[in-house]
């Protein structure tokens, strides 16, 4: 009765803020609704008796994935009423194009059981006694540790694409440079120049790059200040 | 009334058709086309995991990781190209999306 109770109220709200996420004004509450989406599906799949996948949905998408979502929407600076044009005119095609969907896939769901020889041709039966994460870590990386390998791989090219296609060289840091440090020869740093006797050094000897002298006005704001 | 597996199917088929409409919705707003393309993909993911409850084989559970996986990486992916377009072209509506176009 629970168990029903609770499917209900998850994909009520599933599914509120999957439309939320598809017609909100501003797309931050977009990214917040979806966030609300996958906590309400981790729900789904905890009733299912996946916990493994619902941690999984909880801690890595909305975690890290849904967090960059954040990130990117928040930082670029969008004109977003200007991204809603359009909305009134694409509304039709696209209700059409749903319904239509929806309907074959509800004729798919009408007519469809489950062939009688399909659980003798289980891939990896659930083993009893064991909790969700043991069961699904005996097979991981025994009977499909190629898919895990390849998807760590997937991972590896996804990084390093991200990288590739964000990294910039930043005219404005101030990074240091050895190779110009090392460069440095006593000519291009250093003049000497002849003082004459008895005359001092001359400004060009000591200030550099050399300076015109402070304005008239400087000086008297500085003793008017000091005066008080 | 128990929770039977088309009840399931039917919340990820609705979920499905939510997310294409959301396509069709925000033609001009990529990174809610991005979010879309995830809705679905979540909506696949209840399937299968429906289908692995319902069939008692982990296989769907271990299918689901993956497919969480390469969306992981296609969000990514998919930001970052975002983030460049915006850096060189100030605007990421779609249908300025037209430099490869010769």
């Amino acid at each position: 009765m629970i168990a029903t109770l609770a499917f209900y109220v998850f994909a009520a709200i599933l599914l509120g803020s999957a439309t939320m996420v598809v017609s909100s004004r501003n797309p931050v509450h977009s990214v917040l609704f979806l966030v609300l989406a996958f906590f309400n599906a981790a729900g789904l799949f905890i009733l299912l008796g996946a916990e493994f996948l619902a941690m999984i949905l909880v801690i890595v998408y909305v975690g890290a994935v849904m967090v960059l979502f954040l990130f990117v929407v928040m930082m670029l600076d969008i004109d977003f009423n200007q991204l809603r044009e359009g909305f009134q005119k694409y509304a039709p095609v696209g209700a059409a194009v749903g319904v239509v969907l929806f309907g074959e896939l509800l004729l798919v769901l009408s007519g469809w059981q489950v062939a009688p020889a399909s659980q003798a041709l289980r891939m990896s039966p659930i083993p009893a006694h064991i909790t969700n994460a043991d069961a699904i870590g005996r097979v991981l990386y025994t009977d499909y540790i190629l898919l895990f390998q390849t998807a760590g791989c997937i991972l590896l090219v996804a990084m390093i694409g991200a990288i590739v296609l964000t990294l910039r060289e930043r005219q404005d840091s101030r990074r240091q440079k050895i190779d110009l440090q090392i460069a440095r020869t006593p000519a291009s740093t250093m003049q000497l120049v002849n003082v004459e006797i008895g005359a001092g050094a001359p400004a060009s000897a000591y200030l550099r790059p050399l300076v015109v002298e402070p304005a008239e006005e400087l000086d008297t704001a500085g003793t008017e200040i000091g005066h008080h | 009334m128990v929770v039977s597996l088309a009840h399931y199917l039917t919340v990820a088929a609705i979920l499905l058709v939510i997310g294409i409409f959301g396509i069709f919705l925000n033609r001009k707003n990529v990174i809610i086309i991005l979010m879309s393309i995830e809705l679905i993909l979540l909506a696949v993911n209840i399937n299968l995991v429906a289908f692995s409850a319902s069939m008692n084989d982990l296989a769907g559970q271990v299918m689901t990781m993956f497919v969480l996986t390469v969306a992981a990486a296609e969000a990514a992916i998919g930001l970052a190209i975002v983030v460049v377009y915006y850096r060189n072209r100030g605007s990421i509506q779609v249908e300025d999306v037209n430099l490869m176009k010769g």
